[in-house]
């Protein structure tokens, strides 16, 4: 446990360092680069292309929570029972819709930028938790959700009270695999010109910069991991204080 | 009072529960036994509306249940069941409120509630009230379960074989703490269950069902002593029937004057305890006292084995 907790710090303290003061890493990319080609990515700074990068995840992961939740509670409600298969098949084809075919058909009707990738994005995010909330709330035991009603609590106060706190840590697992799953895919939004590390990365690709390309994904891949971490850390916390409240 | 008048359930084609009369007098416990399947719970259930009757009416205390809004009326009656239904993720005195705060009681009314229910099940208050349900054991849940059910102080309670998963002596304990609540609340209460010394032990008036059908409705002694047909003599047990009759009777009702040695027995007992001591210490009869110890004669052997016969 302390171990890990200091490696992580290691590991916040590293990704800090690098988009603060990039050309300090220098030496350690130069080795990878040819011809003397730049070995740090300077169009742009990472620190904002960092930001931008997950504030279109945060915006997408957002709207594909409240859709995705939303949609199971409905589904999971006598009244919506009808619309699971539908509302399954739709889910499931966002999912396997792939993500660069979604860009290629939404820029023409929003076009370029950031639009499109947030569109792609929250498609693909949906899945997970819309299955995680079905899960979630089918667990509950019957024996609670009969009592629940027998003392006479509505259909809301239910939902409310008794469901969603214990469908929670299951819902809060798909959206922290939707959340780390959508860091990666932003990456393919600088396709169509949205701000981001995807643009490290193309960058490196079409000039032939291993250096580049080795950056833009390790920035991706240790923010994703750190997000993820924290993510769990603080469903971790807020469940135990739920748990010692008393 | 509950009055069940010509109640009916149909899934599809068959009655589940088929048409039902049946009255609860005020204070009283009915316990209702059959095989399982036989509409049990199905009956329960339609006393709150967790399962809407397809014919007929539920009266409770003269009004027709159908026409209050079903979370309304729930809040009125308690409902414990097997395996307790308590939220995990709350504590035993948040369960214990949940009616109460629904009905919007007082803060502190709510506290004193809670505190007073755990004294009367034997749970410590200031141990038990801040412990969450996986914390506690199988008794312990089952106890807070029907605390809970009884935490907005209803006029009737509706249990679902709530001690079906206890061991005998901590079921022995819990049935005894039910019938000392009941008794001081004067609850009205329904109890389904499958064990037959339970039904005996805590019902004042015992309902056979088979097949959706009430087959016979009497106390304890009627069903020992004149069951209705072949199903109700072989449900009430045929082997140990003058057990069972010597169960349900408190020794009180057989008390004769005269001296006899050995420690006494309190009245309550059961004529089934009375024999037992009998046997155990070899005596022709034994003293009986009343609660407070204060002597009211004697029980003889003989005494205790013509009541066990029939007639
Ligand atoms: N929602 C339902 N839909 C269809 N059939 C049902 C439904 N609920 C109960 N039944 C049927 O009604 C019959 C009586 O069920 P019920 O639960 O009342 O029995 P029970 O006497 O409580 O049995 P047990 O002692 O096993 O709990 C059973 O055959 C059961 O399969
Ligand atoms: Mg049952």
């Amino acid at each position: 446990m302390r171990v890990a907790t200091a490696l992580r710090l290691a590991l916040v303290a590293l990704l800090a360092a690098f988009l603060a003061a990039p050309d300090w890493f220098e030496p350690v990319f130069a080795p990878l680069t040819e011809n003397g080609a730049p070995a740090i990515y300077r169009q742009a700074s990472l620190l904002q292309l960092t930001i931008a990068h997950l504030g279109t995840v945060a915006v997408a992961s957002l709207a594909a929570t409240v859709v995705a939740v939303g949609l199971g509670i409905f589904v999971s409600r006598p009244a919506g029972a009808d619309f699971l298969p539908l509302s399954r098949a739709i889910v499931n084809v966002g999912q396997t819709f792939p993500p660069v075919a979604v860009l290629a058909l939404a820029v023409p009707a929003v076009g370029f930028g950031t639009a499109p990738t947030l569109i792609a994005l929250f498609l693909y995010g949906l899945l997970p938790i819309f299955e995680n909330t079905l899960a979630g709330l089918r667990q509950v035991p019957a024996a609670v959700l009969d009592s629940a009603r027998g003392m006479g609590l509505t259909g809301r106060q239910r939902l409310v009270e008794v469901e969603l706190p214990l469908a929670l840590p299951v819902i809060l697992a798909g959206v922290r695999y939707s959340v780390v799953v959508s860091i990666g895919t932003a990456t393919i939004g600088s396709t169509v010109a949205a701000r981001g590390l995807g643009e490290v990365i193309i960058a490196g690709l079409t000039s032939g910069n291993t250096a580049f390309v080795l950056q833009g994904g390790l920035v991706v891949g240790v923010t994703a991991v750190l997000i993820h971490d924290g993510l769990l850390a603080a469903e971790r916390r807020a469940m135990a204080a739920r748990a010692s409240k008393a | 009072m509950i009055e069940l008048d010509h109640v009916t359930k149909r899934y599809g084609d068959a009655a589940v529960v088929d048409d039902v009369s049946l009255t609860v007098e005020r204070g009283t416990i009915m316990v209702i036994v059959g095989t399982s399947g036989s509409g049990k719970s199905t009956l329960l259930r339609m006393i709150n509306r967790l399962v809407a009757p397809t014919k007929g009416r539920i009266l409770i205390d003269g009004r027709d249940t159908a026409g209050l809004p079903e979370h309304d009326l729930r809040r009125g009656i308690g409902y414990a069941i097997q395996g307790h239904g308590l939220f995990p993720h709350r504590t035993v005195a948040e369960n214990i409120a949940t009616v109460p705060r629904l009905l919007k009681w007082e803060k502190d009314r709510v506290d004193e509630r809670i505190d007073a229910l755990l004294a009367a099940f034997a749970l410590e208050p200031g141990l038990f009230r801040d412990k969450y349900p996986h914390q506690l054991s199988g008794g312990e849940q089952q106890r807070v379960g029907v605390a809970r059910a009884l935490a907005a102080d209803p006029a009737v309670l509706l249990m679902d074989e709530p001690f079906g998963a206890l061991d005998p002596i901590i079921r022995d304990k819990a049935q005894e703490d039910l019938l000392a609540v009941q008794r001081r609340l004067g609850t009205t209460v329904v109890l389904v269950t499958h064990d037959m010394d339970e039904a005996f032990r805590l019902g004042h008036r015992v309902a056979v069902m088979a097949d959706g059908r009430v087959r016979q409705v009497g106390t304890p002694a009627d069903l020992l002593t004149r069951p209705a047909d072949a199903f109700v003599s072989r449900l009430t047990g045929t082997n140990d029937r003058a057990l069972k009759l010597l169960s349900v009777r408190p020794v009180g009702s057989v008390v004769s004057p005269g001296p006899a040695d050995g420690p006494p027995l309190p009245e309550t007992a059961s004529l089934r305890d009375a024999l037992s001591a009998l046997l155990w210490s070899g005596a022709r009869a034994l003293p009986v006292a009343d609660a407070s110890g204060r002597p009211l004669g004697r029980v003889t052997l003989d005494a205790v084995l013509a009541s066990g016969r029939v007639g």
